[in-house]
């Protein structure tokens, strides 16, 4: 193998470039993004970027690291239009072909839709530094804030507006914000917590339509009230980027279906980070997972699984991720599901200090804690030991 | 090897103490620990997997 094409120019593609150069692959390695900047973090977008505190120039991970010596060739602002498997070609919107003999597909995820958009100035989504500079540019205007979607993104806004003195309103079908994620109880305690600083939730509603004269002016709910705004933020949830490989012959299905070494069906393509949906062999699930440690671990496992084939490792991955809320961090190990048994295991909700254990079919599911980094770390082991719930909650599994 | 920890940077996160738990270690008040500032060849590959699983980025590896 010559030449490795890797379409996705964040996290996962950068990764599988490390990788592949790590593991002694010395020929061509292609990064195309549609985005015209080098690859960047995005955790600092809903938070540092989004009031202002950091400059944009701090998000590049070049500004880090010594991307000369991956030695790439950068294809950026211009999106991969579909893609030839006979041919062994990824073809561009502007028509050019480029070829490859490896190809690693991390072309991430796209920001959910509002159903009924409306063609008005002051509504976004937030994915990319481009979104968080726009938003912020928003933010000197002193908006009134209308959040739509109360998933970790809007949260992560509502809170960001909260500590920058916007009013903020969120808006969110459930009864209550991340119920379907982590269940009633931890639920509970994200709602009280916003409620706390300020935010006006309207929680059990969905928004009907926006209006506005060319910019938006107010947000018309289900059940016929309104919230008068000036910014409107979306975050009501993602869609693997995977429309560019329709027809193409690999299998999809709620992203690049891959099996255990994130291969995919066809021969000398691989997939990694938010788009891929693999068989995770630490659950023995199918999953896609849209967190920032998947990127980074995948990448690289999706790139060594190309260079050695079957005789590369499976990738193995506890899911992690984490978010910023005000004083809170959370940080949450393995796969809460909303029906687990929970378990407060340690601290407090009422202080927003615990930690919280999720049980399925006898088995540590999951850990999330909120502002205790060390004890959480003791039951991210053993999430990834996947000792029994009884054990876990009684702290006799080794380690914790 | 010397480890150099952006502590501004740092969230306690505390992946680098899985990757190298001989150079890390996330204590009860919250904070990071440097273990061993100037580890030795045989930790490389560990320290380099910290750094780049630190989400943060808040590790840098000196080569003097």
């Amino acid at each position: 193998m010559q030449k490795v094409v890797i379409v996705g120019a964040s996290l996962a593609g950068l990764r599988a470039a490390g990788a592949l150069r790590k593991h002694g692959f010395d020929g061509r390695v292609v990064i195309i993004g549609d985005e015209a900047h080098v690859p960047y973090d995005r955790p600092p977008l809903s938070k540092q970027v989004l009031v202002g505190q950091w400059p944009a120039s701090k998000v590049y991970f070049n500004a880090r690291e010594d991307h000369a010596a991956l030695g790439v060739d950068w294809v950026l602002g211009r999106r991969a239009q579909n893609l030839a498997v006979a041919e062994r070609a990824v073809v561009l919107d502007d028509g050019q072909r480029v070829d490859y003999e490896g190809l690693v597909i991390a072309t991430g995820a796209t920001p959910r839709a509002l159903a009924n958009p409306a063609a008005l100035r002051g509504v976004y989504t937030l994915r990319t530094l481009d979104d968080a500079l726009a938003i912020h540019g928003e933010l000197a205007k002193q908006p009134r804030v209308a959040v739509v979607g109360a998933g970790f993104i809007g949260l992560e806004v509502a809170a960001s507006c909260r500590k920058h003195g916007l009013a903020v309103t969120l808006i969110e079908p459930q009864r209550m914000p991340l119920l379907g994620l982590l269940g009633p109880v931890l639920a509970e305690a994200i709602q009280r917590l916003h409620f706390e600083q300020g935010v006006q939730l309207r929680l059990g509603v969905m928004v009907d339509r926006l209006e506005g004269r060319g910019r938006v002016e107010r947000l018309v709910l289900s059940d016929g009230s309104q919230v008068e705004a000036d910014l409107v933020v979306v975050g009501i949830g993602v869609i693997p980027e995977t429309r560019w490989l329709e027809g193409s012959g690999l299998d999809l299905g709620d992203g690049v279906l891959c099996d255990a070494r994130c291969a995919t069906n066809v021969p000398g393509i691989v997939a990694a980070g938010d788009v891929a949906r693999w068989h995770n062999v630490w659950s023995g699930e199918s999953m896609r997972v849209e967190h920032w440690s998947n990127a980074v671990e995948q990448g690289q496992a999706a790139a060594v699984s190309l260079l050695l084939g079957a005789a590369a490792p499976e990738y193995a991955h506890v899911p992690y991720f984490w978010s910023d809320q005000y004083h809170v961090k959370l940080q949450c190990a393995g796969r809460p599901r909303a029906d687990d048994s929970v378990v407060i295991r340690e601290g407090d909700i009422a202080t927003d200090t615990y930690v919280a254990l999720y049980g399925r079919r006898g088995q540590l599911a999951a850990v999330l804690a909120s502002n205790r980094p060390a004890r959480f770390l003791r039951y991210r082991k053993l999430v990834a030991q996947r000792v029994s719930f009884d054990d876990a909650c009684a702290g006799k599994a080794s380690g914790a | 090897m010397r480890i150099v920890v952006d502590f501004d940077l740092c969230q306690s996160h505390g992946l680098c103490t899985e990757a190298a738990p001989e150079l890390f270690e996330i204590r009860d008040d919250g904070f990071l620990y440097i273990l061993n500032e100037t580890p030795g060849p045989e930790f490389a590959s560990k320290l380099e997997k910290a750094a780049i699983e630190c989400p943060t980025g808040a590790i840098t590896i000196k080569d003097d």
